[in-house]
């Protein structure tokens, strides 16, 4: 649900161009699709907006991708309006979204977002009064043996979390110092305690073997 | 127990590179020549009579799906393959590691079917959470590109072939596969009334198939060792190997390729660690991915692990994402917290389902307090069975499924819930 319940207040810009350097990847992303289909590329454009602006699209932008694609300003914005990961608002410098679906609840994200919240001051929903910081909760993010996780800024997946070591993320995300993936040290979807088949392959990478 | 010498997936976990030079030092790549020079139709026969049912959740016959497809186009329309890489079903993510550790299974499954389905052209469409397998996706096509395994002459085969990521952007039902096709379009991803089917008129009104990432990742593999390899493994018509996601109150939760028809019991001991506590601390798994009714312990001490197994059980094999819930789970929040997670994802575009979500999260949040009456819990089966086939496409359906496996299973549980509320207010 974008924009509804932040905090920060913030102004529309009147005016929005693709960088030149942007300007490039989108002729590449309306050339993927046949002739006269160039609207399949709002997508990949919306996206590159996001990524231009800070990590959300304002309203010029969406003027912008209109004109550039030739489709009415009102099938960009329902486009915009219709995905959760358009954010139509700024989310802070780092957008912390849990996943808190069924697995990783089961796995404990309801404790995770508690004590990243405490940590922050601010509740799902908020930005910190500094801007760092923005938190949501979103539905399965598809990680779901590595639970509970979150993603941060819409790319890497931070894994495997606890109470204690999600804090420790958000401040190694502040110093610029975090690492993704599995915050105990498990090698991707294998199980932490080693890999129960491949065992000759686990053998020759140098992991360790459940059996 | 399947042998690691049949398995697909050798690099599921990523200990080896995703590149092409190891890739092709798994296997992936060779032959595919002389796999194409045996001609179309040979290989939609291979792999019908391999069996393979879709793995994205409906089980659909593949090499049926394939045959549907037009053998020449008689108007100029072109045909188009549509990989689904839109992993969204809760407890799923079988998926994302052939993308980031098996593109190259991917990428040559997208050749052979492309080519079998007289298609020059094919979008993988990944769920925009997905960003890190996106550009590790894309870093394996342009590998694939420059060695001339595809684009013009694919391979030395005389087929052009052109192979496109597509990135959505945070919706389950682009999973749908016509809400799909709209959201590569560049519209809403609401699904579309059918028919038309996508093989008669999908993307750009194009003749279309859409498979799931694991189908055609599986591919190469069936067509070089043979349909009759694969078809050694599980039961009649739920043939193959699979991959799991093993997730909840595990040991040891993780994915892993299996053989088809495993005993869920044997697949959660060998490969998940046992479920915390000791097997008899199970209470309940949901078998498949969220849209599948959960099971309770009784049937999860003998089911079998395939499709037509669990549909006996009224349940399904769905993505074979197994979801296991020890004595300590809340069962009614479990539950409660899917019931949400429809509700968000409904598209808004039939009125059973984008209200009647709405309606069943509501009572179900109470359900979890037990602030509600008694009768609602059949209140709950109405709602479902009016939102059940009355909408466009399965969301709908799928939103009442978890609902029904609770109640069927755990009724005694969400009355007593109810009756201590009810003590509790009057104390």
């Amino acid at each position: 649900m974008s924009g509804a319940s932040h905090k920060v207040t913030f102004t529309q810009p009147k005016e929005f161009k693709f960088t030149k350097e942007n300007m490039v990847k989108v002729e590449t992303h309306i050339a993927k699709y046949p002739k006269g289909k160039q609207a399949s590329a709002v997508m990949p454009l919306l996206t590159l907006a996001q990524e231009q602006n800070n990590g959300w699209i304002p309203e010029a932008a969406m003027e912008e991708i209109a004109r550039i694609l030739d489709m009415p300003r009102i099938k960009v914005f329902e486009v915009a309006t219709f995905y959760t990961m358009y954010n139509l608002a700024p989310k802070g410098k780092h957008h912390i979204q849990f996943c808190t679906t069924t697995p990783c609840w089961l796995a404990g994200s309801a404790e995770v977002v508690k004590a990243c919240e405490k940590h922050l001051g601010i509740r799902l929903g908020e930005t910190t009064p500094d801007g760092e910081f923005h938190l949501s909760d979103v539905e399965c993010l598809g990680a779901c043996v590595n639970a509970p996780v979150f993603q941060h800024n819409g790319d890497d997946f931070y894994e495997d979390l606890t109470p204690e070591n999600a804090v420790k993320v958000l401040d190694a995300l502040k110093a610029g110092k975090a690492k993704p993936g599995s915050q105990i040290g498990r090698v991707t979807s294998m199980g932490v305690k080693g890999a129960t088949c491949l065992h000759e392959q686990a053998k020759k990478a140098g992991v360790k073997d459940a059996s | 127990m399947l042998a690691d010498k049949d398995r697909i997936f050798t690099n599921i976990y990523g200990w080896q590179g995703p590149d092409l030079k190891s890739a092709q030092a798994r296997g992936d790549w060779s032959g595919t020549k002389e796999v194409m020079a045996k001609g179309q139709d040979w290989i939609i026969d291979e792999v019908k009579k391999s069996d393979l049912r879709g793995r994205g959740g409906a089980g659909f016959p593949t090499g049926m799906k394939w045959s549907f497809m037009p053998k020449e186009s008689k108007d100029g329309r072109p045909s188009y393959l549509v990989i689904n890489a839109d992993e969204s079903e809760p407890g799923t993510c079988k998926d994302r590691d052939i993308i980031r550790h098996e593109p190259h299974k991917l990428i040559e499954g997208a050749l052979l079917a492309s080519y079998a389905m007289r298609a020059h052209a094919c979008y993988i469409y990944i769920r925009g959470e997905f960003m890190r397998e996106a550009q590790a996706l894309e870093k394996a096509i342009e590998e694939a590109y420059a060695a001339k395994l595809i684009g013009k002459n694919a391979c030395g085969s005389g087929w052009d072939f052109d192979l496109y990521v597509h990135r959505g952007a945070g919706a389950y039902i682009c999973g749908e596969e016509t809400a799909l096709l709209n959201s590569l379009e560049g519209k809403k991803g609401m699904p579309r009334n059918k028919p038309p089917f996508p093989a008669g008129a999908g993307l750009y009104a194009c003749p279309t198939t859409v498979n799931n990432v694991e189908t055609i990742a599986v591919v190469p593999e069936i067509l070089k060792r043979g349909a009759s390899w694969f078809a050694s493994f599980g039961n009649e018509k739920n043939r193959g190997t699979k991959l799991f996601c093993l997730s909840g109150h595990l040991n040891n939760p993780c994915n892993v390729e299996e053989a088809m028809s495993i005993p869920l019991k044997e697949l959660i001991e060998k490969h998940g660690g046992g479920v915390r506590g000791g097997w008899d601390n199970l209470l309940a798994v949901i078998p498949g991915g969220s849209s599948t009714r959960l099971l309770p312990k009784s049937i999860c001490d003998t089911v079998l692990m395939d499709f037509d197994s669990l549909r006996a059980q009224n349940s399904g094999l769905g993505t074979a994402a197994v979801i296991v819930m020890d004595k300590s789970t809340d069962i009614i929040y479990a539950i409660a917290r899917l019931a949400r997670f429809y509700w968000h994802e409904s598209c808004g575009q039939c009125t059973p389902c984008r209200e009647g979500t709405g309606w069943m999260y509501r009572i179900m949040q109470r359900m979890v307090k037990g602030e509600a009456q008694l009768e609602e819990i059949d209140m709950l089966l109405d709602i479902g069975s009016e939102i059940e086939g009355h909408t466009i496409c399965a969301h709908g359906d799928a939103s009442a499924w978890p609902i029904q496996g609770l109640i069927k299973h755990f009724r005694p549980e969400m009355e007593k819930r109810i009756l201590e509320y009810r003590k509790r207010i009057a104390a």
